[in-house]
């Protein structure tokens, strides 16, 4: 194990643009696929129903 | 190097939802399919009762075109989960787990696994079609994802509390987990149950198909720990080279 290099720590003024971009445009994302009924948008009720079968196996609240 | 481990995620992450996309329609579409039969069974005596969630003829998107969908889905989760890991894997180098690249990764996305799938699912497990008030959609969402942030906060409660207790590694484990199970199993008594199975539902086809419900996300997160892990575990060898290469 001693083969592996230590991890260097990332200063985290260099990684908090990244989180704050990154991180809700992906949670976005998320929402859209897992949990938008049409609330957000006109097409939520089409991605609903074209992400349905994925939505009950990937285990989050459905119809 | 933060981008680096941004597009490392992103695409292993799509590799991995493919994977449990491949898993859930082998598996689990079988009993996706049995519950819509048995749903629309139950609608046919109503004569063709409006059902605003009507899951075949006349729907938005049509039975086939919703299994393909499932890829789409997986895939996407996978895509946007695995960037958001990625990213919280960046702050988390070198400041908490374990030391190696490999070791880290396998044990955020088995951690992220118990706090964000295993913990909502002991409360509000996975439902097939037919089972399940639409009415009800919004409010069981919010219980959903409440039940998401309480295993988050109690994973960071836990890591919080391990790095208090210094009295090696047993003390400092027992109290990591009594940390995470205190909040957990108090969320699990305190918020309401929601019970919308119809009578009469097999309880067998349920059981199979939670099981593969909970079985598409450990094959998501197996796949993605192992292929993250490697990817960063190899990335971390090659810069020992790089400068050999560079001079």
């Amino acid at each position: 194990m001693s083969g592996l290099s230590t991890p260097s720590t990332l200063p985290l003024p260099r990684l908090r643009p990244w989180l704050l971009l990154g991180v809700p445009v992906l949670l976005l994302v998320a929402y859209l696929v897992l949990m938008d009924n049409g609330a957000v948008s006109q097409a939520g009720t089409y991605l609903h129903e074209l992400m349905h079968d994925g939505r009950h196996l990937l285990g989050v609240p459905c119809h | 190097m933060v981008r680096t481990l941004l597009v490392r995620g992103l695409l292993l992450g799509l590799v991995a939802g493919l994977i449990a996309g491949a898993f859930a329609f082998a598996v689990g579409e079988p009993r996706v399919e049995s519950a819509i039969a048995l749903e629309e069974a139950a609608a046919a005596p109503a004569g063709h009762a409006d059902h605003d969630h009507d899951h075949d003829h006349g729907a938005v998107v049509s039975r086939p075109v919703q299994k393909a969908g499932l890829f789409l889905a997986t895939g996407l989760y996978g895509l946007a989960v695995g960037g958001i890991f990625a990213l919280v894997y960046a702050g988390l180098r070198g400041r908490v787990g374990p030391r190696s690249e490999g070791g880290l990764g396998l044990a955020a996305a088995g951690v992220a696994f118990v706090a964000v799938i295993l913990v909502p699912f002991m409360k509000y497990p996975a439902n097939p079609p037919a089972v399940g008030d639409p009415e009800t959609i919004t409010g069981r969402t919010l219980l959903y994802v409440v039940m998401v942030l309480v295993g988050l906060a109690a994973t960071a409660i836990a890591v919080a509390t391990a790095r208090q207790v210094g009295a090696g590694p047993w003390a400092r484990w027992a109290a990591a987990v009594a940390a995470f199970l205190v909040p957990v199993v108090a969320a699990w008594l305190l918020l309401p149950t929601v019970d919308e199975v119809p009578e009469g539902f097999p309880a067998t086809l349920l059981w199979e198909f939670r099981l593969a419900s909970l079985g598409t996300q450990l094959v998501f997160w197996a796949a993605f720990g192992a292929l993250f892990g490697w990817a960063c575990d190899r990335a971390a060898r090659v810069p020992k080279a790089a400068p050999v290469a560079a001079a």
